[in-house]
C-alpha cells in the first residue's frame, strides 16, 4: 500500500510517502511560515523524489486537529481533494495522537499538547499501544496538571510549545513529569501513515476538522440566546 | 483546435462555495453554489471563521456535484481555475488549497483568478465582449469603473473612497432593522415607497468617477434619529425609496458620463448589486439615450459564482496564464496588478 501523509496542523509541516510499510521519505520542518504557499511544493518535490506518481497512491492520511484552525484545514482540504480526485481512500488521525506516538517505547502515560493560548491547551492523555486514556479537550494547563496529577503514573510530555509550560508541569507534577530531549516534540507523518494504514477509513466527504472548540462569534452568540 | 476546451473553476472568497465548468470560454456547462445564508443570518453578517469552517465541509460535495451535473470526467477537464483574491483569507484558503490539490492529483494546468475578473466575465456566458468596454462593478465589497481595452486588461478609472454601495446598504438595512443580507430587503422596500425625502448625493470632483456612500449612509441614518426625537413616523419604503435613489442616481449618472468619455461599445453590470431593480430600472433608462450597449447578466450569474471564475480563468488560460504549486490565497489582490501579470 502506498501512503501519502500529511501535517499541517501547527507549526510543523509534515509530508511522508510510505510503500509497503517502508518509510520512502519524509519532509519535516518546524517554522512560522506559510503553509499554504509550501505545502503542494513539499508534496511535489518528495513524490518526484520518491518516484511516486499520484496514481499510484492506495491511501491518504492527514492530521485532522487541533490544532491552528487555518493549518488544520489547509492540510484536509489538500488531503480530502486529492483522495476525492484519485478515488482513493482518506483517513483522519488526531494531531495529538501524531506526536503521542513520539513516545511509544514510554512505560507510562504520554501527554501531548499544544499551547491554545491565554493559559489554555490542546491535550489528551495516552497509554501503552496509544490507548486513550483521557479524552482530547481544549483546557487550562494549571487544571488538566492538577488532574493528572491525580494519577498514579510517571507521565512523559511531547509538545512542540514545551518551553510555554514546562516550569508549570514541573511545578505540579515534580519527579512524576518525563521531559524527552528536544527532537521528541515534533510529529512526524511516517507514524500519521503508520496510524492511517490500520485505521478504518470513512466517507471522504465526512472527514471533517477536529477543532476541539467552536468559533468565537458562535460562543457569544449561545452565551445571549442564554441570557435571554 | 476542434477538440472542445474545459475549465473547471473553485470559488470560495467569501460565504458561497462554488464550482463551475465552462466550455470553449463561454458556454456554461454547470454551476453549482452551496450557500452559505441561513449560517450567517443569526450573526447578521457572515463570520469568517463559521465561512471557512463551511467551506471545508461542503468542498468535495460541491465538486462532485458539479462534476455529476456536468457529466463530464475529471480527465476530460482542461485546467483548473481558482479564484486567489481578493476575499476572506480563510475562506479563499479552502478554495486555493483545493483548486492546487486537484491540479496536482490529475496533473492539470492551474490559473489563478481575480474575484472582480471574474464578476466581469460573467457577461461573457450571456454576450460576447466588444472593446473597448467598461464595467460597472457594484457588490458588498466593490464599486468600480473597470476600462477593458482587450482580454485580460483592467484599468481602475473610478472607486469608492469609502463604503462600497452594497456595504451602504447592509447598513442601511441594519438601520432599518431588516434581515441580513439587507439589499434585496431594501430594493423590494423601495419598489412599494416614495422617494419623499431628499438624501445627498455624492459627486465629488468635477471630472472624478470615484464614489462616496458613507456621507449618504450617515445622512440616512441622521434624518431617522431626528425623526424619532420629534416623534415623527417616516415610512420604511419612503427611506428604502430615497435612499436608493441616491445610490442609482449617481451610479448611473456616472456611468453614462465615462461611457461617453471614453466611446466604449458595450458598459457591463457586475457584481451582486447587479441584481438590484432600482440600479438596472436607472440604468436601462438612461443607457437607452446612448449608443453604448447596455449587458446586465441574470442574477445567478450576478451573485458570487464559479461559472465567473471558469470564464474568467479561460481567457487567463488561454493567453498563457499559470500558477505554480505555490500559489496561495490573497485576499488584497490588486485588480490592474493582476491584469498586467507576465506568463
Ligand atoms: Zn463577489
Amino acid at each position: 500500500m502506498n501512503i501519502l501523509a500529511i501535517d499541517t496542523s501547527n507549526y510543523v509541516m509534515g509530508v511522508a510517502v510510505v510503500k509497503d510499510g517502508v518509510v520512502a521519505g519524509e519532509y519535516v520542518t518546524h517554522l512560522k511560515k506559510n503553509h499554504s504557499i509550501r505545502l503542494m511544493p513539499a508534496i511535489d518535490a518528495l513524490m518526484e523524489e520518491t518516484n511516486t506518481s499520484p496514481e499510484e497512491l492506495d491511501r491518504i492520511a492527514v492530521a485532522h486537529g487541533p490544532g491552528s484552525y487555518t493549518g488544520v484545514r489547509i492540510g484536509l482540504t489538500t488531503a480530502k481533494t486529492m483522495a476525492w480526485a484519485l478515488d482513493i481512500p482518506v483517513v483522519g488521525i488526531s494531531s495529538l495522537e501524531a506526536v503521542a506516538r513520539q513516545g511509544a517505547f514510554f512505560d507510562g502515560y504520554i501527554c501531548p499538547f499544544f499551547d491554545a493560548r491565554r493559559g489554555l491547551v490542546y491535550t489528551g492523555l495516552y497509554g501503552q499501544d496509544m490507548d486513550v486514556m483521557k479524552k482530547e479537550k481544549n483546557v487550562l494547563m494549571e487544571e488538566w496538571l492538577h488532574e493528572l496529577k491525580q494519577l498514579d503514573e510517571r507521565i512523559l510530555f511531547v509538545s512542540q510549545d514545551l518551553a510555554v509550560h514546562e516550569d508549570l508541569i514541573r511545578d505540579v507534577l515534580g519527579e512524576r513529569a518525563v521531559i524527552p530531549a528536544y527532537p521528541y516534540h515534533y510529529s512526524r507523518p511516517s507514524l500519521i501513515a503508520f496510524s492511517g494504514e490500520v485505521k478504518e477509513p470513512g466517507p471522504v466527504h465526512e472527514l471533517v476538522p477536529n477543532y476541539l472548540r467552536i468559533p468565537e462569534a458562535e460562543a457569544k452568540w449561545l452565551e445571549q440566546q442564554k441570557g435571554q | 483546435m476542434s477538440k472542445d476546451q474545459y475549465i473547471l473553476a473553485i470559488e470560495t472568497s467569501c460565504d458561497e462555495t462554488a464550482v463551475a465548468i465552462v466550455k470553449n470560454e463561454r458556454e456554461l456547462v454547470t454551476n453549482v453554489v452551496a450557500s452559505q445564508i441561513e449560517s450567517h443570518k443569526r450573526f447578521g453578517g457572515v463570520v469568517p471563521e463559521i465561512a471557512s469552517r463551511h467551506h471545508i465541509e461542503q468542498m468535495t460535495i460541491t465538486l462532485e456535484e458539479a462534476l455529476e451535473e456536468s457529466g463530464l470526467g475529471l480527465d476530460e477537464i482542461d485546467a483548473i481555475a481558482v479564484t486567489e483574491g481578493p476575499g476572506l483569507v480563510g475562506a479563499l484558503l479552502v478554495g486555493v488549497n483545493a483548486a492546487k490539490s486537484l491540479a496536482f492529483a490529475k496533473q492539470k494546468p492551474l490559473v489563478g483568478v481575480h474575484h472582480i475578473a471574474g464578476h466581469i466575465y460573467a457577461n461573457r456566458l450571456e454576450k460576447e465582449f466588444e472593446f473597448p468596454l467598461l464595467a460597472l462593478v457594484v457588490s458588498g465589497g466593490h464599486t468600480e469603473l473597470v476600462l477593458m481595452r482587450e482580454h485580460g486588461s483592467f484599468e481602475i478609472i473610478g472607486e469608492t473612497r469609502d463604503d462600497a454601495a452594497g456595504e451602504a446598504y447592509d447598513k442601511v438595512a441594519r438601520t432599518l432593522k431588516l434581515p441580513y443580507p439587507g439589499g434585496p430587503h431594501i430594493d423590494r422596500l423601495a419598489g412599494e415607497g416614495e422617494e419623499s425625502i431628499d438624501f445627498p448625493r455624492s459627486w465629488l470632483e468635477k471630472d472624478s468617477y470615484d464614489f462616496s456612500f458613507s456621507g449618504l449612509k450617515s445622512s440616512v441614518i441622521n434624518t431617522l434619529h431626528n425623526a424619532k426625537q420629534k416623534g415623527q413616523e417616516l415610512k420604511d419604503e419612503d427611506v428604502a425609496a430615497s435612499f436608493q435613489a441616491s445610490v442609482v442616481d449617481v451610479l448611473s449618472t456616472k456611468a453614462v458620463r465615462a461611457a461617453e468619455e471614453y466611446g466604449v461599445k458595450q458598459m457591463i453590470v457586475a457584481g451582486g448589486v447587479a441584481a438590484n431593480s432600482g440600479l438596472r430600472q436607472a440604468l436601462e433608462e438612461k443607457f437607452a439615450a446612448v449608443d453604448t450597449e447596455l449587458l446586465i447578466p441574470p442574477i445567478h450569474l450576478c451573485t458570487d459564482n464559479a461559472a465567473m471564475i471558469a470564464a474568467a480563468g479561460a481567457v487567463a488560460f488561454n493567453q498563457g496564464h499559470r500558477a505554480g504549486w505555490d500559489l496561495n490565497a490573497n485576499p488584497g489582490l490588486d485588480l490592474e496588478m493582476y491584469g498586467e501579470r507576465k506568463k
